[in-house]
């Protein structure tokens, strides 16, 4: 921690002038406005409705869930599927567990994006614009959940993944995977509004769930949140994450860039001044050597 | 209108005097069959090849990348690595320009002429790699900026310093197609662009790891550190001064000729010089490398795989080259120090790839590893580049002294 507030402490101390501009993706609205997903991973039967849906209403893979024995094996999302369904031997027996981009509340993908083309609007989902994106995938390189995904098969590859739907939400729908749901394992709402529900079944059933909710906390808050009667390591969620929002660790650097700017040339233009004397190459040294017709008569 | 017609055809004139000149120097020098070319030349046209096919059938066709490797080769070693070996020309010109040391003058110009065309070419490289490079102007001047992206402050660095870079090369260019006043003009403002290049550099060197700050769950603890930038920029001075040695020794054989003698400052001084100046850099490195590896608690780390091939890169690749630095200035061995110089080049390529690439999702099972397909069409870039850095230097006045 001291690091970090030497850090701190000298570069804010430069730039704080400077740095009036809202250099990280921060979020200063009323959390309240976002939407999100609670996913109660004790209620999934692991029936897939979802994973139909998804790729129903976006026209991506369509899985054949009755017969491509897909719980078997341990999938990831990909260029093709925006959520998948992955099935876990735990202390409890089976759990089902959905997976998808979090739509965390200050993205590391839309702080990365040189182009805003990922972007985090206003009421929660995270987006991908694509006359913006120039492919660069730092928001791959940057997701600490690994959720966007690259299309390398295309000459003109897009970004995929999971936009919580939001134009379903603009025509005032649900999500098609919440509305798939046939056992209510995932509810849509705002997102405090989840974490009461969470807290309440945590509190009303102690035995059934561990006293965590994924992602009340975790890389700052994500949208989606998850409930579950196992540590959520044995449902292979990562742990060692952090509760500091991403776009904060790119934070100090960027708020040095005013400083340097105007700070470096304004000390070696004072250094060069303080030096005094002329420039290389105006006392004549090699002319008499290299026969050279114009050195060193410069203005 | 008398005069309108004389101005016109004074530009006219000047114009068909420079293109057949332009004609005259595009024909080709020496002989064709050197190793060299026999060389480069299958190498270049396969680079074509296979970037056709990248940009008709996807990255996919060509790379290894994956979804969990989105970056490979072509970030890591072409932009990330060669942007940190092109650094010579921001702390040379430095030195010269604004301390005003003249002893490094006689190489100002080589040194601006590879750091130029190293970010035409490996900063350049980045259009092969991401996957919209028709929409690569949207940074610049495209429907959004993205003022929290560290990337977008790193392609704005990028074109600006190449900017920056020519017009310091620039008065050569106008010596060289005979342009005396623009030549003037283009040597009055070096100053100012020398500095603006030095700021630009400090930024992006830094820059390129703070491109990494954001991966930290994802990049091992011996190579991920919130002060990753401050390393990246603290090994860009030493990176540089290593590339002009070993990059002026080459040149100093295959261009012996074009390279005049300057009586007082002999080449061996300067490279004396800059083996020390690289000493001591490389021990401040090393020593900041230290402090993090206690401050961060991490003896517990070295005593695996991942631990010795850390220490193989800041003992083998950092500490043994800076001593050797050392000992070769104290002991007037050019060998030695030519030795130190290739040594620790390949310690900043061990660094920068084993942070953007080697160590980058260091628990996953199948781990990323080039294709022939990246090598070759990174072998493409570096051969092109030597195309043009030979075509310029055996043609413009880049080893006449500079004026």
């Amino acid at each position: 921690m001291d690091r970090r507030g030497f850090l701190k402490t000298t570069l804010v101390a430069g730039s704080a002038a400077l740095a009036g501009g809202d250099l990280c993706a921060q979020e200063t609205r009323d959390p309240e406005e976002f939407v999100g997903i609670l996913v109660d991973t004790t209620r999934c039967i692991g029936c897939r409705a979802c994973e139909v849906a998804c790729g129903e209403t976006h026209d991506l893979f369509v899985p054949d869930v009755l017969n491509d024995g897909a719980l078997e094996e341990n999938r990831s999302t990909s260029d093709k599927q925006w959520m998948v369904v992955n099935k876990f031997e735990t202390e409890a027996g089976e759990v089902f567990v959905k997976r998808q981009c979090m739509h965390c509340y200050q993205a590391a993908c839309a702080s990365a994006c040189p182009t805003e083309a990922m972007e985090k609007t206003k009421n929660g989902p995270v987006t991908w614009h694509g006359n913006r994106c120039i492919g660069c995938r730092y928001c791959m390189a940057s997701c600490p959940f690994d959720m966007p995904k690259f299309e390398y098969g295309e000459w003109n590859p897009k970004i995929q993944k999971c936009t919580l739907c939001f134009e379903r939400l603009e025509a005032g729908q649900k999500p098609a995977c919440v509305a798939a749901c046939p056992t209510d394992a995932l509810m849509f709402g705002t997102r405090v509004k989840n974490l009461e529900i969470a807290r309440h079944r945590i509190y009303n059933h102690p035995d059934d769930y561990v006293h965590h909710i994924y992602g009340e906390h975790e890389v700052g808050g994500t949208g989606y949140i998850y409930l579950s009667a196992v540590p959520f390591e044995q449902l292979g969620f990562r742990t060692d994450l952090g509760t500091r929002p991403y776009p904060e660790y790119t934070k100090e650097f960027l708020y040095s860039v005013p400083m340097v700017l105007f700070g470096v040339p304004a000390f070696l233009l004072g250094l060069n001044a303080l030096i005094g004397g002329p420039q290389p190459g105006q006392e004549k040294t090699f002319e008499l050597e290299a026969g050279d017709d114009g050195g060193g008569d410069e203005r | 209108m008398g005069v309108v017609m004389n101005a016109n055809t004074a530009v006219s004139g000047e114009f068909s005097r420079f293109f057949h000149f332009l004609m005259q120097e595009m024909k080709p020098r020496g002989p064709w069959l050197t190793p060299f070319n026999v060389i480069s030349i299958p190498v270049i046209f396969t680079g074509v090849v296979i970037i056709v096919i990248r940009f008709i059938y996807g990255l996919g066709a060509v790379t290894n990348l994956s979804q969990d490797f989105p970056w490979g080769f072509w970030l890591g070693f072409d932009v990330i690595t060669g942007v940190a070996l092109a650094a010579g020309a921001y702390v040379i010109t430095f030195v010269v320009y604004v301390m005003k040391v003249e002893k490094y003058h006689s190489i100002v110009r080589i040194t601006v002429l590879n750091g130029l065309l190293a970010y035409i070419f490996y900063a350049g490289a980045l259009v092969f790699d991401i996957g919209r490079p028709w929409q690569a102007y949207n940074p610049y001047i495209g429907n959004k900026f993205g003022f929290s992206s560290v990337m977008f402050l790193i392609c704005w660095h990028f074109f600006l310093y190449m900017v920056a870079a020519f017009i310091e090369f620039s008065p050569v260019v106008a010596e060289w197609a005979g342009w005396e006043k623009a030549r003037k003009f283009l040597k009055s403002i070096t100053l100012a662009t020398v500095i603006l290049g030095i700021t630009l550099s400090i930024l992006h060197q830094s820059g390129l790891g703070a491109l990494f700050l954001m991966a930290k769950p994802k990049i091992h603890p011996l190579w991920w550190s919130e002060f990753i930038p401050v390393l990246f920029l603290v090994s860009s001075v030493y990176a540089g001064l290593a590339m002009i040695i070993f990059e002026s020794t080459i040149s100093h054989r295959v261009f012996r000729h074009l390279i005049p003698h300057d009586p007082k400052h002999s080449f061996d001084d300067i490279l004396f010089g800059l083996a020390k100046g690289a000493a001591i850099v490389m021990f401040v490195y090393y020593f900041f490398k230290a402090l993090l590896f206690i401050h961060g608690k991490q003896w517990s780390m070295v005593n695996d795989a991942w631990g010795y091939w850390f220490l193989v890169e800041v003992i083998g690749f950092v500490l043994i080259p800076g001593f050797m630095f050392a000992f070769g200035y104290r002991n007037r061995s050019l060998n030695i120090i030519k030795i130190a110089s290739v040594m620790a080049l390949l310690g900043i390529v061990l660094n920068r790839l084993n942070v953007s690439v080697i160590s980058f999702k260091w628990y996953a099972e199948v781990h990323y590893f080039p294709s022939w397909q990246e090598i070759v069409v990174t072998l493409m870039i570096i051969f092109t580049e030597i195309w043009i850095l030979r075509w310029v230097v055996t043609r413009m006045p880049v080893f006449k002294p500079a004026h």
